[in-house]
C-alpha cells in the first residue's frame, strides 16, 4: 500500500517535468565519445590498418555496441529508474526479439544456403 | 475462532447504508485515478520507438541474410564512398547535440534558443538527407537500382527507411517550431520536444549500425 502511495506521489512530482533532460556535461561527453567511437572504426576499415579483416570486422562491431551504448546513457537518458523501470524492461524485451530475429534469420538462411544442391547455369537451364 | 467472528467475516457489517452500490464501490475503484494530461506519454512512445527498433531488426536481418547477392552485380566495394558516409555521419552526429542543446534551453524556458536550436539540428538533419539522396541518385544513375541485385534491395530498403524516418522526424520539427513559436513553450510542447528528442537520438542509435553493418562491414568483404 505504501509502495502504491509512493508510485502515486513520484508520478506527480514529475508533472509537467517528464523525464530528465540531462546536462550540458552529459551531452558533451557523450558527443566527445562518440566521435571518438565513430571516427576509429571509419579509420581502421579506411587504412587498412588490421590486416586480418576478420579481426578488423570484430573491433568495428564491439566499438558500434559501445556507441550505442553511450547514445543510450547520454543522449536518451536511459536508467532504470525512468518510469519505475518500465523502459529498461521494453528495452530488454526488444533487445531479446532483436537478437532472437538476426541471429535466427542469419543462422537459418546461412544454413540453407550450404544445404542447397549446387546448381550450374546448365541445369537452371532445364527448370520448368 | 468460534462461531460469531467466522459470521462477521464472512458477511458484510449490517450497518444499514450497506447497499450494493456501496459494497461494490468498496471492492473495486469506480473512480479512476486522476493522471495528470501526458502522464504516460513518454512511456507509451518509448514503447512506440521499441517497435520501431523491430522494423529495424527485420530489415537488417533482411540485409544479412540478402548482402551477399550481387547477382553478378556490382558489390559494396564498387559502390560506397566511406569519406561521404563519413560526412553523413558526422551530419547526423551533430544534429543530436544541437538537439540536445535545444532540450538544455527548453529546460531554462529560453524559448527564442530552444528554437534557434531546433532550426540548427534541422539544417543538419536537412544536410544529412541531402546527402544521402545524392548518394542514391549516384547509385541509380550507374545503374545500381534497387531490382539490380538483393544485395541492392536489402540496401535500400534499409538504409531508405532510415532516411524516410528522418524526413518525418525533420517534418516532425518544422511542425513544433510552428507551435513553440505561437503558443510557447507549454507543457503540451515541452511533452512534445521530448518525444521527438527520443525519436532523434533513436534515428542516430540506427545510424550506428547502419554505417558499422552496412557501408564498414561491406567495404571488409
Amino acid at each position: 500500500m505504501s509502495a502504491a502511495n509512493h508510485h502515486a506521489a513520484h508520478d506527480h512530482d514529475h508533472d509537467g517535468h517528464g523525464e530528465s533532460h540531462g546536462s550540458l556535461r552529459d551531452y558533451v561527453i557523450g558527443f566527445i565519445l562518440s566521435v571518438v567511437l565513430t571516427a576509429i572504426p571509419f579509420w581502421l576499415v579506411m587504412s587498412g590498418a588490421i590486416a586480418d579483416k576478420q579481426a578488423t570486422a570484430l573491433v568495428i562491431m564491439a566499438f558500434a555496441v559501445v556507441q550505442i551504448v553511450v547514445h543510450m546513457i547520454y543522449f536518451l537518458h536511459m536508467n532504470t529508474k525512468s518510469e519505475n523501470g518500465w523502459t529498461v524492461m521494453a528495452l530488454i524485451f526488444t533487445i531479446i526479439l532483436v537478437v532472437i530475429a538476426l541471429s535466427g534469420s542469419l543462422w537459418v538462411m546461412y544454413h540453407l544456403n550450404h544445404n542447397m544442391m549446387p546448381m550450374t547455369s546448365h541445369d537452371m537451364g532445364q527448370l520448368p | 475462532m468460534n462461531a460469531t467472528t467466522m459470521d462477521t467475516m464472512t458477511t458484510p457489517p449490517s450497518t444499514p447504508a450497506a447497499s450494493p452500490e456501496q459494497l461494490t464501490a468498496a471492492f473495486y475503484e469506480l473512480e479512476p485515478h486522476h493522471h495528470p494530461e501526458g502522464a504516460s506519454t513518454m512511456l507509451g512512445f518509448w514503447i512506440y520507438l521499441m517497435s520501431d527498433c523491430l522494423i529495424f531488426a527485420m530489415l537488417f536481418a533482411a540485409y544479412g541474410v540478402l548482402g551477399g547477392n550481387y547477382a553478378a552485380g556490382p558489390s559494396p566495394k564498387d559502390l560506397f564512398e566511406l569519406p561521404l558516409v563519413a560526412v553523413n555521419t558526422a551530419m547526423l552526429l551533430f544534429s543530436s547535440i544541437t538537439y540536445g542543446f535545444a532540450m538544455l534551453a527548453m529546460a531554462k524556458n529560453q524559448k527564442g534558443a530552444t528554437i534557434s536550436w531546433l532550426l540548427i539540428t534541422a539544417v543538419f538533419g536537412a544536410a544529412f538527407l541531402s546527402i544521402e539522396l545524392y548518394e542514391f541518385a549516384n547509385l541509380i544513375h550507374e545503374g545500381a537500382t534497387p531490382m539490380r541485385s538483393g544485395f541492392l534491395t536489402g540496401f535500400f530498403s534499409l538504409v531508405g527507411t532510415h532516411g524516410l524516418h528522418v524526413t518525418f522526424g525533420l517534418i516532425w520539427l518544422f511542425t513544433l517550431v510552428a507551435q513553440i513559436s505561437t503558443k510557447g513553450l507549454i507543457p503540451a510542447n515541452k511533452r512534445r520536444l521530448m518525444c521527438l528528442s527520443l525519436f532523434w537520438h533513436f534515428l542516430d542509435v540506427i545510424w550506428i549500425g547502419v554505417f558499422t553493418f552496412v557501408y564498414l562491414m561491406g567495404m571488409l568483404r
